[in-house]
């Protein structure tokens, strides 16, 4: 590397370099502030939830958190029906079919990306790499509705034809679905984690007489833990926000069960399926939007504790070294 | 670098809103059921009468008549007749009573696989299956299997009409599936030996729509362009135009003409049928 002199941030240097400075402060600060703004509106869509009597009477928070009977005097039940005489929005079987789904997907996407990784970077020749990375990365241009088709049409089928299951769409279709939109996202973060893990650890570890396998292992896969689990944090969010496949492969029934082969109805789905239909301002249209909430808040908080532990992570391992 | 790990996903589908109607296009905008039906006749009529322009777009009854609602398109296209609370929003928010305007005939088919057993089911037979009473073949006089329940998303007029006419406005059983558009629910009975799904009638390939007996003791009777106009076919329906007053200009030259000879013969070309003349 040349010695290069960096100038002083917002400070000095040629006109150009101020004026290359303030886009790049510009456009980091309009990213924040659209993500703030895109909150306040769906938060403002759905605070009527707590506030309006009027929606009140059609969805409140105990009805959308706890069971309700479906006629006056019937067994009180956890269900979504917005589109009913009595219309019932229970989140309950959504949030519990969100987060089946996303353990599915996340269970077979991360080990399988998280190796793949592994071995492009430490096993693979390099013209296995050059063939493989690009490959992979390609699954990520898929458009999801495709891979949805896909899941409806074909892989169904052979789970169904392999399992017996009853029902041929259900969670875990689903999540097989998401794990191929997840795994070319996790592979692309991990690999670039385990190829930025310095050449000296590699060959430290190899004087030192390890084998290869050792060197992967104990040394790089510990090395680029930051990153891997940056990886895994990336994959888990693309997971519980992604819409098309599980629209097209889950089968969208609301549920409330904990078997991974029953038929699911996640937050992003429900939220597609129906948010062009609702009349604006009713209360259907204020549940979804408190499920977009949901979703958000939900993403955010697992984002940040993913920072946190990425953070705690990168501390101790430079304490280490 | 994980300093940039904020992802956000954000899913606004079919926003409604906008007005940017220009002079000459009228917008037309509805149930899923139509959208080819209204295709065809926008592609035909724009043929006939360069100048005008007209866009169709689909979404579900529900999106358009919302649409109607929020003064986002002309004409609404709806395979459900709108509701009471529906007409009242469009008169509060304009001022003027929507215009209900019947354009075409369809059947809604209940679909089997085609290597399922069943020949013909009763409404009550049909409601049991969708509320969740019976869940066994076996009951129907099939095979002992468990029945997969498909069904159209809540947003679709095909799900009202069926919820209505057959359910009797009782609520879908919880273990029924439900997939966006008929085209989904066709594949997916056509790829599932124990299933059942509905649907218009206009998209049955590849799959059997079975015989329907208004009850037990009443003839089954075959889904057909017949059956549906001399109105022995139980699940039958009209399809709407709604626009917001009396249709005029542009608007009303093209509802004219739709409801004309040639308008009504492209009605049969699609797969649906025309309407009655008295």
């Amino acid at each position: 590397m040349t010695d290069v002199r960096l100038p002083r941030a917002g400070f000095a240097g040629s006109l150009s370099d101020r004026l290359a400075s303030i886009v790049i402060r510009g456009s980091a600060f309009l990213a924040i502030l659209s993500l703030v703004l895109i909150f306040i509106f769906i938060g403002k869509e759905a605070l009527p939830i707590l506030t309006s009597q009027e929606v009140q009477k059609e969805a409140s928070l105990s009805t959308l958190f706890f069971p309700q009977p479906a006629k006056p005097g019937a067994r009180p039940q956890y269900m979504w029906q917005p589109v009913s005489e009595v219309p019932k929005y229970s989140v309950l079987p959504l949030f519990v079919s969100t987060l089946k789904v996303t353990v599915i997907a996340v269970f077979f996407a991360i080990p399988l990306a998280v190796a793949a990784a592994l071995y492009t970077a430490e096993f693979a020749h390099p013209w296995v790499r050059e063939v493989v990375k690009p490959a992979i990365e390609l699954l990520a241009g898929i458009p999801s509705v495709v891979i949805g088709f896909f899941c409806l049409m074909v892989l169904a089928g052979w789970l169904q034809q392999v399992f017996g299951w009853t029902y041929r769409l259900n969670a875990v279709t689903a999540g097989l679905g998401l794990s191929l939109a997840v795994i070319p996202i996790v592979y692309t973060v991990a690999e670039d984690a385990f190829s930025s893990v310095p050449q000296t650890f590699r060959e430290g570890s190899l004087a030192m007489g390890a084998s290869s396998w050792q060197t992967a292992w104990r040394v790089v896969l510990p090395a680029a833990m930051p990153g891997v689990l940056a990886a895994c944090v990336l994959g888990f969010g693309r997971a519980i926000g992604e819409t098309m496949i599980v629209l097209m492969a889950s089968g969208n029934a609301a549920i409330l069960s904990l078997s991974p082969v029953d038929s699911i109805r996640t937050f992003s789905a429900t939220i597609a399926a129906e948010l062009g239909e609702v009349v604006v301002g009713s209360a259907h249209y204020h549940v979804l939007f408190f499920l977009g909430a949901a979703l958000f808040v939900l993403t955010f908080l697992l984002n940040l504790f993913g920072h946190w532990w990425v953070g705690r992570l990168q501390k101790k391992l430079q304490g280490a070294s | 670098m994980p300093g940039a790990l904020i992802v956000v996903t954000l899913i606004v589908s079919g926003c409604g809103g906008g007005s940017g109607t220009g002079a000459k296009a009228v917008t037309v905008k509805g149930s899923d059921t139509m959208v080819i039906l209204g295709q065809r006749w926008a592609e035909t009529y724009m043929g006939e009468h360069p100048g005008t322009r007209i866009q169709v777009t689909g979404g579900g009854s529900g999106t358009g008549i919302a649409a109607l609602i929020n003064g986002g398109t002309d004409i609404c296209e709806a395979s459900r007749p709108m509701k009471d609370k529906e007409k009242e929003q469009v008169r509060s928010r304009h001022g003027k009573d929507v215009k209900e305007i019947p354009v075409a005939l369809d059947g809604v088919a209940v679909y089997v696989n085609e290597s399922s057993p069943i020949q013909s089911l009763s409404e009550p037979q049909i409601k049991g299956i969708y509320t969740g009473k019976i869940t066994n073949w076996r009951d129907l006089g099939g095979k002992d299997q468990k029945i997969v329940a498909y069904s159209r998303e809540n947003n679709s007029g095909t799900y009202v009409f069926f919820k209505e006419h057959v359910l009797g406005n009782e609520d879908f059983a919880r273990e029924i599936q439900t997939l966006p558009g008929t085209a989904a629910v066709a594949n997916a009975v056509a790829k599932d030996l124990a299933s059942i799904g509905y649907g218009g009638i206009a998209y049955a390939t590849g799959i059997r729509a079975i015989a329907v007996k208004r009850d037990e003791n009443s003839e089954a009777v075959h889904p057909s362009l017949e059956t549906v106009r001399n109105g022995q076919y139980p699940l039958s329906r009209s399809l709407f135009f709604y626009t917001i007053g009396e249709p005029d200009g542009e608007v009303k030259a093209f509802v004219d003409w739709v409801l004309g000879p040639e308008g009504q013969k492209i009605c049969e070309a699609v797969g649906y049928y025309p309407l009655v003349r008295k």
